[in-house]
């Protein structure tokens, strides 16, 4: 796949200019800011979960409630009108897309989801929100801590990384526990286990279909006993990190009750998951509200039958059909 | 030429070993055991610590001026 020039993406830029730009929305996304959305994420976890029950067995768990919940989330955070959704989920399906071919069609997503972002932005100037979306344009019009091309870049990344890491993952990790009914049985016999389970599949369930991005050295270092040369890359890999065995104790085994349980599946350093306190809280309330309201919830298909979307940078199910 | 001092901690109870501070400042942070621990416990004025402190997802880092006391991060 030729490669696409992005130059102001945050996921891969240095400090400092990493910083100036983590730093404009890291106090939205502390574990005490997003503790405040607990109540409206619950409310939208509750509805998705009335109209799925309400439409009957069996249902797609994936696009009754692993996908609109974190888009609806990301949505109101950001001020991105949720009713716009089936527009740009076709861009950033195609955005995360690995397949070489349609390379063109990669590029035009991009632009789509640029030239949507900029025509948010521009209705910012003409009536402020204080919404995140908004709040970016202020520090760009006010303060000029950013560019314009950072501050559209910094919507899309926000955006789609909002929601299609928590999205797959929600349907990977009910897909595991149901596939693993002694798993959902012990969750179902005491719901406070969800935190610690949320953990130990974050480490257990990879995220990435592939290798994470590759990381270039900005001088020379040793690492893992060999030297990086100033200007080599390195692709690190963030599953096989969360098995080492000289952290974990039983790596290969899903213990929902693991206790010291360091793992990297939000990543680590400058690049640590600025969503992470989202995304748990997210992942909590969807797993905790399935136990509690669907205990009896079991795959509607055999494990083997359910298709998983394949030449993509994250890894998740196309569709989870369930029963209850 | 100012005297004032800051005071940098870091609360264990807190602090998840992101190591988004280690990773930003690696002069001031580093990771032992799975937690951030100040490379020194006071630093003259810095905004660039202020700045690790208010990246920090747990707001596990406190700074404080060392003469008055005074919180300089996290803001309240």
């Amino acid at each position: 796949m030729p490669p696409i020039e992005q130059e102001t993406s945050i996921l891969s830029m240095d400090p400092p200019e990493h910083s100036r730009l983590r730093k404009l929305v890291a106090r939205a996304f502390t574990a005490r800011q997003i503790e405040r959305l607990r109540p409206r994420t619950q409310a939208i976890v509750d509805d998705l979960l009335d109209r799925m029950i309400a439409a009957g067995s069996p249902a797609d768990l994936a696009e009754s409630l692993a996908w609109p919940l974190p888009i609806t989330v990301i949505c109101e955070l950001l001020g991105v009108p949720v009713e716009d959704r089936d527009r740009f989920r076709v861009w950033t399906d195609r955005l995360l897309s690995l397949s070489g071919t349609e390379i063109e069609q990669t590029m035009q997503a991009r632009e789509s989801l640029d030239a949507y972002l900029a025509d948010l932005i521009a209705q910012r100037r003409v009536e402020p929100t204080d919404d995140l979306l908004g709040q970016l344009v202020l520090a760009r019009d006010e303060d000029e801590r950013l560019s314009e091309g950072e501050l559209v870049a910094f919507g899309v990344t926000l955006l789609v990384a909002g929601h299609e890491t928590t999205a797959n993952q929600t349907g990977n990790f009910v897909f595991l526990l149901l596939d693993q009914p002694q798993l959902w049985q012990q969750l179902v016999g005491d719901p406070d286990l969800v935190p610690a389970a949320v953990e130990e599949l974050t480490r257990f369930v990879p995220l990435g279909a592939s290798a994470a991005f590759a990381r270039i050295a900005t001088e020379d270092l040793e690492l893992g006993g060999r030297l990086v040369r100033k200007g080599e890359s390195v692709v690190t890999t963030i599953a096989s990190a969360n098995r080492d065995e000289t952290v974990f104790d039983r790596p290969d085994e899903i213990n929902l009750t693991r206790e010291q349980n360091p793992h990297v599946g939000f990543g680590h350093g400058v690049h640590h998951c600025l969503g992470a306190p989202l995304a748990r809280l997210e992942l909590q309330l969807a797993v905790g509200t399935l136990v509690r309201r669907l205990p009896g919830l079991r795959l509607a298909v055999p494990a083997d039958d359910v298709a998983w979307r394949v030449d993509r940078l994250v890894r998740g199910v196309r569709a989870l059909p369930v029963a209850w | 030429m100012t005297d004032t001092r800051w005071r940098i901690t870091v609360d264990h109870d807190v602090c998840i070993g992101s190591a988004v501070c280690a990773g930003t400042l690696p002069n001031r942070f580093k990771i032992v055991n799975d937690k951030s621990v100040p490379v020194e416990s006071e630093v003259e004025p810095d905004d660039d610590v202020l700045g690790a402190a208010e990246s920090c997802p747990m707001e596990a880092i406190l700074i404080v001026d060392a003469g008055t006391g005074a919180v300089l991060a996290p803001e309240v």
